[in-house]
């Protein structure tokens, strides 16, 4: 009896203590489903990337914040020129790379000239094409001339892929990323982890997080055991699919259901017959019902969008009313088109949960209206190829997840096919604007030139399903642009 | 003896190089660029060019595989496109998860399977074997990452004994290393303990019709002794077919079990490198599994003389 109450005793005591060390807890163990191929944000377009390293240990000249904003990051102030071509960047002082280096101008020109170089590989080279030259002015001052004014220069600056990186250490990021933010790179276990410890004399606000370990977790259904069994505290972005409701109702856990700017289409090939007929598409786009498309493919937890934009965007317009869901209507522009008995047709699907089973739903949707899909699916190397590179597609369903990036309908060659010299010079204007207001303007425009157009099938926004410990407070509910900041992540007492 | 492993060694070789013509070809006609994939989707043409360039994927096809082929010889693997390092280093590290595994699913699976084919074969036909066997055939017809998942959920979650998941390299030391795979082989143990316990039942089965065997039962041999010294003895040589077998899946074809358990072993390195087409990792490893595999069915070959002296002496 006695010996049973000293055991008592001591678990009591353990368990005190195990509590004791929750509350000043330090670390953290987010889950991710995709491990980066490498960790040179400068140098490939896996989202991945940046979601271990934007804003963590990477910092650029101007940063994204939570809601989409631009903030200032490594330029702490700066001014442009009348004529909207020369900005002067004033940068902070007192910063240092995590391999002690300091930072200053020269590294600046270096990384601008670096992305923007004959031989760059940048994944995002375009956002530095406007740049003319980039100047030193003395090592705290920086002055990049533009070839035009350029509305969203500030904004492309917080792209991961602008990120700032020293000469010295340019090379070697990919296998040991070295940067200017409040944590630095300690170890990646390829195929397991990637491993962030706090970064000693960092110059901005210190973070809470001494040691922050990403693990990399293929499997829905095993990210849930792990977050359950502890073994994981946080899983910021998942598609959990079903296992979703497994943990929904746990008071444990937080569940988290934010915005991306992934919007979702169904992409249609605008030159090939018969989708290059306005009709054809506009009968396509009354075909769509997109309360059953997100309850299928996304759980219900997508937003309907009706052009692509995003809808936490201020510049947005609900324009999921351009064509709403109606099959006689539809049928009734298929026969206008010539096309009364409908028509066969191929679906390629990518390899990720919400194309594959949005897919199936889209072709018994088209059904309805006599249009039979064939749906192929294809894994991600073979549709770049085919339906990205190649064209080689009639329809397909893709989330474009790339910020603010309505302007891919003016780009020649893009695999939509769609040319429409209306909407080009409305991004051509936009290009050249930088008055907010004069810009929300003209962005409406442009969804509006998509939403009539029927360009593609606009669906919905893509949701963040994120997960975590009741305790873990900072994580970004929405995911403006891709990333994991951790800097104001802590765990509450 | 030398003759025939002579033999074996130059027939290996010959599977080595059509292997390695066969890989080579197979991911050329795969559809999908690694540039590409690498620069996704936001990248011009041109771009996507000067960095197959880069990568030397603008060579024609024969100097690519001479390339490559020569880097074989030397045992150089080349470098991953995708990660940017060799490709052995990759492999080194997986493999270092990847083959204590399969050696601790394999034993764990043998230890289960010889016993159950004993005590089935011993009782053939009577409630014993009949019990036996349908345990068995459950465990081949379980899928195993159901059985997986329900080992994370009894002692991960639940009882908290070990890890759900993860691997945390054996310089966190052997013990929290060898606790990570214990699910694992477990999991991949029991299907496998399954079959092998069909195997050696049927082989045993047959051998105890022998006539050496009731001879050895008429000279008053109790049958314990008869069944270890004389029938498993003669059993064996099927038994370590499938073992060898076995071992050559264990190695790289767990590729639901490591993505259930999140493991960074070797199928999922191919399969991650399929996917992004970093062709030259997917090549290297597949011509090292396949060398691994005829390693593996050499010394099966050699453990049949071990236990069959006469294959011993035969030509």
């Amino acid at each position: 009896m006695k010996q049973w109450k000293t055991i008592l005793a001591a678990a009591a005591l353990a368990l005190a203590s195990s509590t004791a060390a929750m509350a000043a807890r330090t670390d953290l163990v987010l889950g991710m489903p995709l491990e980066p191929p490498h960790l040179d944000p400068t140098a490939g377009a896996a989202a991945a990337i940046d979601e271990v390293l934007y804003a963590n240990v990477f910092e650029g000249l101007t940063r994204i914040g939570s809601r989409g904003e631009v903030l200032p990051d490594l330029a702490e102030s700066w001014t442009i020129s009348d004529d909207g071509k020369t900005y002067t960047f004033k940068l902070r002082s007192g910063v240092k790379f995590h391999d002690g280096s300091d930072f200053d101008a020269s590294d600046v020109k270096f990384s601008l000239d670096r992305a923007r170089g004959e031989t760059s590989v940048n994944a995002q080279k375009g956002l530095f094409a406007p740049i003319d030259s980039v100047e030193v002015v003395d090592p705290a001052t920086v002055k990049v001339t533009l070839k035009n004014p350029l509305g969203s220069f500030l904004y492309n600056l917080g792209w991961g892929d602008a990120v700032i990186v020293a000469p010295e250490t340019a090379e070697t990021n990919k296998e040991k990323p070295v940067g200017t933010g409040p944590f630095k790179f300690q170890n990646w276990a390829k195929g397991s982890s990637i491993t962030l410890v706090k970064a000693d004399g960092y110059w901005g606000d210190p973070v809470a997080l001494d040691k922050a370990e990403f693990r990399i977790i293929p499997d829905a259904a095993a990210a849930i055991p792990a977050l359950l069994s502890g073994d994981v505290q946080a899983l910021p972005n998942f598609a959990l699919g079903d296992a979703l409701a497994q943990v929904k109702a746990d008071p444990r856990f937080k569940v988290v259901i934010g915005t991306t700017e992934g919007e979702t289409v169904l992409s249609t090939n605008n030159k090939r017959p018969p989708f290059d007929n306005l009709k054809v598409r506009q009968a396509i786009a009354h075909a769509l019902d997109r309360k059953a498309l997100i309850d299928g493919a996304t759980g219900g937890l997508g937003t309907p969008i009706g052009s692509h934009f995003a809808p936490h965007n201020p510049a947005y317009v609900d324009l999921t009313g351009t064509y709403p869901h109606d099959v006689a209507k539809a049928k009734e522009l298929l026969k206008e088109a010539g096309l009364p008995d409908g028509f066969k047709a191929t679906l390629k699907l990518p390899p990720v949960g919400y194309a594959r089973q949005g897919g199936e739903i889209v072709a018994s949707q088209l059904r309805e209206i006599g249009i039979d899909l064939q749906i192929i699916p294809v894994e991600w190397a073979d549709w770049l190829k085919q339906v990205f590179t190649d064209k080689d597609y009639d329809l397909s369903i893709v989330s474009h997840t790339e910020p603010n990036d309505i302007d891919i309908y003016a780009r020649k060659d893009y695999y939509f096919n769609y040319d429409n010299p209306a909407f080009n010079k409305v991004i051509d204007e936009l290009n050249l604007t930088s008055d907010e207001a004069k810009r929300a303007e003209l962005y409406k425009q442009a969804q509006k030139i998509l939403a009539d157009d029927a360009v593609n099938g606009f669906l919905f926004e893509l949701p963040k399903v994120g997960i975590w410990d009741a305790k873990v407070e900072g994580l970004w509910e929405n995911s403006p642009i891709q990333a994991n900041d951790l800097t104001k992540v802590k765990w509450a007492d | 003896m030398t003759a025939y492993l002579l033999k074996r060694l130059l027939i290996g070789a010959a599977t080595l190089v059509v292997a390695s013509v066969v890989v080579f070809l197979m991911l050329e006609v795969v559809p999908g660029d690694p540039a590409r994939v690498m620069l996704g989707m936001n990248a011009s043409e041109a771009q996507v060019e000067l960095l197959r360039d880069q990568m030397g994927l603008n060579q024609p096809l024969i100097v690519r595989y001479l390339d490559w082929a020569r880097g074989l010889l030397s045992l150089d693997f080349g470098k991953s496109y995708t990660y940017s390092v060799p490709v052995i280093d990759l492999v080194k590290e997986r493999f270092v998860v990847s083959f204590p595994l399969a050696i601790i699913a394999l034993a764990l699976s043998t230890l289960i399977a010889i016993p159950i084919g004993l005590f089935a074969a011993a009782r053939r036909g009577r409630a014993g074997d009949t019990a036996a066997m349908a345990v068995a055939q459950i465990g081949v017809a379980m899928p195993n990452f159901w059985f997986a998942l329900l080992l994370v959920y009894v002692f991960a979650v639940w009882l908290r004994l070990v890890p759900a998941g993860g691997f945390p390299g054996w310089g966190a030391g052997a013990w929290p290393a060898l606790k990570a795979l214990v699910l694992p082989a477990v999991a991949l143990a029991l299907p496998q303990a399954a079959i092998l316990a069909r195997v050696t039942r049927a082989a045993l089965v047959e051998v105890l019709g022998e006539d050496y065997i009731r001879t050895a039962r008429a000279k008053g041999m109790p049958m314990r002794a008869v069944m270890w010294r004389h029938a498993l003895r003669n059993a064996l040589i099927p038994v370590l077919t499938i073992m060898g077998l076995q071992f050559a899946f264990l190695l790289a074809g767990t590729i639901i079990i490591e993505n259930v358990f999140y493991l960074p072993g070797l199928g999922r390195l191919v399969f991650q490198a399929i996917t992004q087409r970093d062709l030259i990792v997917v090549e290297s490893v597949v011509m090292l599994l396949v060398a691994a595999v005829i390693v593996v069915n050499l010394l099966v070959d050699l453990s049949y003389a071990l236990v069959d002296p006469r294959l011993r002496t035969r030509q």
